[in-house]
């Protein structure tokens, strides 16, 4: 099998889980180029949290809980047993040391049972603290409002947003990413059981199949419209890019060192409403994207990684639109701001009125929202000839804290 | 009432049942059964957990008992065919034991006895948890007291065809029984016919009970047999008093107990689903929680020496449900939980949810293992 055709089938796989689970995980692994299982585990502690820059798996169980604790003890415990239970259930173990079946059985169970037998799957489990963490309708509940990062801003609103508040924001995020839907899952419910009495799911989403690659040795996947994305996405393979775009500095803000070496995360639900895109003819899909929808090449291109040229014309207008969603989200026309995506298709039901409710759960990690997420976002919603066809329907933004080391719990420096 | 509730007794009983004898399952005990003949493999064994392949070599249909000495049966297999193997396994405390053979599954049938060695393991209950238990059985007997005086004046109320009198009478009627359901709901049946909601019954069971009442007195208007549906329930109720004091209260009963009564609030009232016509809910959500905090109040003692930490955990979140519960006191009793609005009921779930967590753990310091 030559690389491209490995990377197509790949593609297709990721995309559109267009096999099941099993099936699925099985085939993928011929795939893989760096020899790695995606059976295998992936290390929890490090500098960097897992789940930001680890190539992206293809399975997403993300949550925002809200603290119903006042007490900051009681936070620094919840943050202590989930790291705990994160570091374990990342190694392909129990929630808790107890296990699912244990010798006692008068107590309930310190792991709920549903991944026994799994492989870890390449789970990582990646926190973030929302704006509501530090302070909330003008309360400092935790003694944390002096170390809000100046980049942890509220999303301001963009045109046309038609946001839930309902699904929106957060004090506390967790995104679990796996390639076993069970094992993402398993993750969530787990930590979401840890913090019953302390911490309550606000809101939470499955995206079953990535839309990003963030390592070159990924293939490109398809998001629901059918196209190629992430294509120009920023890569594991490319770490001053990343130094730049996606890593917090200590230097960037004197109150938030504590940040260093995290990284911002923002969420968008975003609904597709592919019946009528699914209705409209290919050029008019590939002039929308600014790319070919087979293989993925710019306009101006032939092959998926040429790089876009926006200065050729033919009969007088751009090849590639200047309202383009690939012109619009470029780094050239953002000041050279970039976003690492890390997204997943979902579907959740349907909308009542006889349509599929699916679309994008936009998740991207950057070193400051303020000059990277927001102002792109603004280009786009006021020029993006996507939005036609899009609905954004939540957002959130958190502050996802450097790694740990093997003694420490997640967000240890914010409390020191 | 809920089907779930029901589940709430059988982990406690199961886990009292094994402990003391997890010795792994022994294979190879056979035994052959005729209608002339009780066969076993062994007539000694060691305490613990043992399989036994029953094989039935006669020509009838037979089922194998172990018997303690006072004819209760530790395991028992059923419709045993002729020459069909199959699979017992039994837990075996010390003890002299009868292994009954009975030929279609009636009569004295062929026996034969196995003794049993070892040294019991059934430690003598902890004194502050035997105290525990007297000072809960009490309560209990007490609640099932005030549930049928109760329910007299509400019964009375409802066959004067005093609906007004009836409506003010119906939710403090149910309070001690809301108290105690844990325990009132291990009796089988009785539950369904107290307290079952419209739509809980099989097709052809008649609705009886505080629900059905609260249907005509809300909604249909009293019925011509309304008066009679009264009269069962103060019958029932009657017979609940009689079978409380007859029960045999193991303490992990009594953290159970606590648990159930969170979990009834959490799946019941806090939806509104419970009183759907009256929409007394709150009343029923108050005495729950009471009912779970007097639970607690007799393992105190017992908890204060053994898991001090769970205690003021659960003291806390008690307090905290209670003062969120408190919210919505109106004179003797509570304002109607329509005027409960989405925010306000998910703050009491969210409370209720705090309290259940340390709660959920008392067993397992009860037990002690």
């Amino acid at each position: 099998m030559s690389d491209v055709s490995r990377r197509r089938f790949l593609g297709l796989l990721g995309a559109g889980g267009l096999v099941g689970a099993a099936a699925g995980a099985g085939a993928m692994r011929i795939g893989d180029r760096d020899g790695v299982s995606l059976d295998s585990a992936v290390a929890f502690d490090g500098p960097y949290q897992a789940g930001i820059i680890t190539p992206a798996q293809d399975r997403l169980h993300f949550a925002a809980f809200d603290l119903t604790t006042t007490s900051r003890d009681e936070l620094i415990a919840l943050l202590k047993d989930w790291t705990v239970a994160a570091r374990r259930m990342t190694a392909g173990l129990e929630a808790g040391p107890g296990g699912a079946v244990p010798q006692n059985q008068d107590v309930p169970p310190e792991d709920t049972g549903e991944a026994l037998g799994l492989s870890p799957s390449q789970l990582t489990i990646t926190i973030g603290f929302g704006p509501t963490l530090f302070t909330k309708d003008g309360v400092d509940r935790f003694g944390l409002a002096s170390r809000r990062p100046a980049a942890l801003v509220d999303i301001p609103p963009f045109p046309a947003d038609d946001l839930n508040p309902a699904i929106s924001n957060g004090d506390l995020a967790i995104q679990a990413c796996s390639n076993d839907p069970q094992v993402a899952v398993h993750a969530v419910r787990n930590l979401a059981r840890i913090g019953r009495g302390r911490a309550e799911v606000r809101w939470s989403q499955l995206g079953f199949g990535r839309t990003s690659s963030t390592s070159t040795a990924q293939a490109t996947p398809r998001n629901l419209f059918g196209f190629k994305d992430g294509t120009a996405n920023l890569k594991l393979e490319d770490p001053t890019l990343l130094r730049d775009w996606v890593w917090a500095n200590k230097e960037d803000d004197a109150n938030a060192g504590w940040m260093h070496n995290g990284s911002y995360l923002v969420t968008r639900r975003i609904r597709m409403h592919i019946e009528t895109w699914d209705r409209a003819p290919l050029f008019e899909q590939e002039m929308i994207v600014g790319r070919d929808k087979g293989e993925g090449a710019p306009l101006t291109g032939v092959k998926e990684f040429d790089l876009p040229d926006f200065d050729v014309k033919r009969d007088g207008e751009y090849v590639i639109s200047r309202k383009s969603h690939v012109h619009l989200a470029h780094p050239t026309v953002n000041d050279g701001a970039e976003l690492l995506r890390r997204g997943f298709s979902f579907t959740d039901g349907t909308d009542g009125l006889g349509k599929l409710d699916a679309g994008l759960f936009f998740i991207c990690f950057q070193r400051d929202p303020r000059k990277q997420f927001i102002p792109i976002q603004k280009r786009l919603a006021a020029n993006d000839l996507m939005n036609e066809y899009l609905k954004h329907t939540s957002s959130a933004v958190f502050a996802c804290p450097a790694g740990t080391k093997p003694d420490e719990y997640w967000g240890q420096a914010l409390f020191s | 009432m809920t089907k779930r509730s029901f589940l709430a007794v059988i982990p406690v009983a199961a886990a009292l049942f094994a402990s003391g004898c997890v010795s792994t399952a022994g294979g190879n005990n056979k035994v052959e059964a005729s209608e002339s003949q009780c066969k076993s493999s062994v007539s000694e064994i060691a305490a613990g957990t043992h399989r036994f392949q029953v094989t039935n070599n006669g020509q009838k249909v037979t089922e194998v008992e172990f018997l303690t000495p006072d004819g209760r049966a530790v395991g028992e297999i059923e419709n045993v065919g002729p020459s069909t193997t199959r699979d017992l396994t039994v837990d075996l405390e010390p003890g002299s034991y009868e292994i009954a053979c009975r030929p279609e599954m009636k009569g004295f049938g062929v026996r034969t006895p196995l003794k049993v060695t070892g040294t019991n393991t059934t430690e003598p209950l902890d004194p502050a948890l035997a105290s525990a238990v007297a000072s809960y059985r009490g309560y209990v007997d007490e609640q099932a007291d005030l549930a049928l005086t109760r329910t007299k004046d509400f019964a009375a109320a409802v066959k004067s065809r005093d609906v007004e009198k009836a409506k003010a009478l119906y939710p403090s009627s149910r309070e001690p029984w809301e108290r105690i359901e844990p325990i009132a709901e291990s009796f089988g049946d009785l539950d369904p016919r107290v307290d079952a909601r419209e739509g809980d019954l099989e097709e052809g069971v008649r609705w009886t009970g505080w629900h059905r009442l609260e249907k005509d007195l809300w909604v249909s208007g009293l019925q011509g047999d309304s008066g009679e549906i009264a009269d069962t329930l103060l019958a029932d109720l009657g017979e609940l008093k009689t079978k409380v004091t007859e029960v045999d209260l193991k303490p992990a009963q009594i953290s159970e107990g606590a648990r159930a009564l969170l979990d009834e609030i959490a799946t019941g009232k806090v939806t509104g689903e419970e009183e759907r016509y009256s929409h007394t809910d709150l009343v029923d959500l108050n005495a729950n929680l009471e009912g779970s905090k007097r639970a607690i109040e007799s393992l105190r003692p017992y908890l204060e020496s053994k898991d001090k930490a769970l205690l003021e955990s659960i003291d806390e979140r008690m307090q905290s449900a209670f003062n969120e519960v408190a919210l919505y006191k109106s004179g003797d009793s509570f304002i109607n939980y329509e005027q409960v609005n989405e925010t306000q009921r998910k703050a009491l779930a969210t409370k209720i949810e705090a309290l259940s967590e340390p709660i959920s753990k008392v067993t397992g310091v009860v037990t002690n293992k």
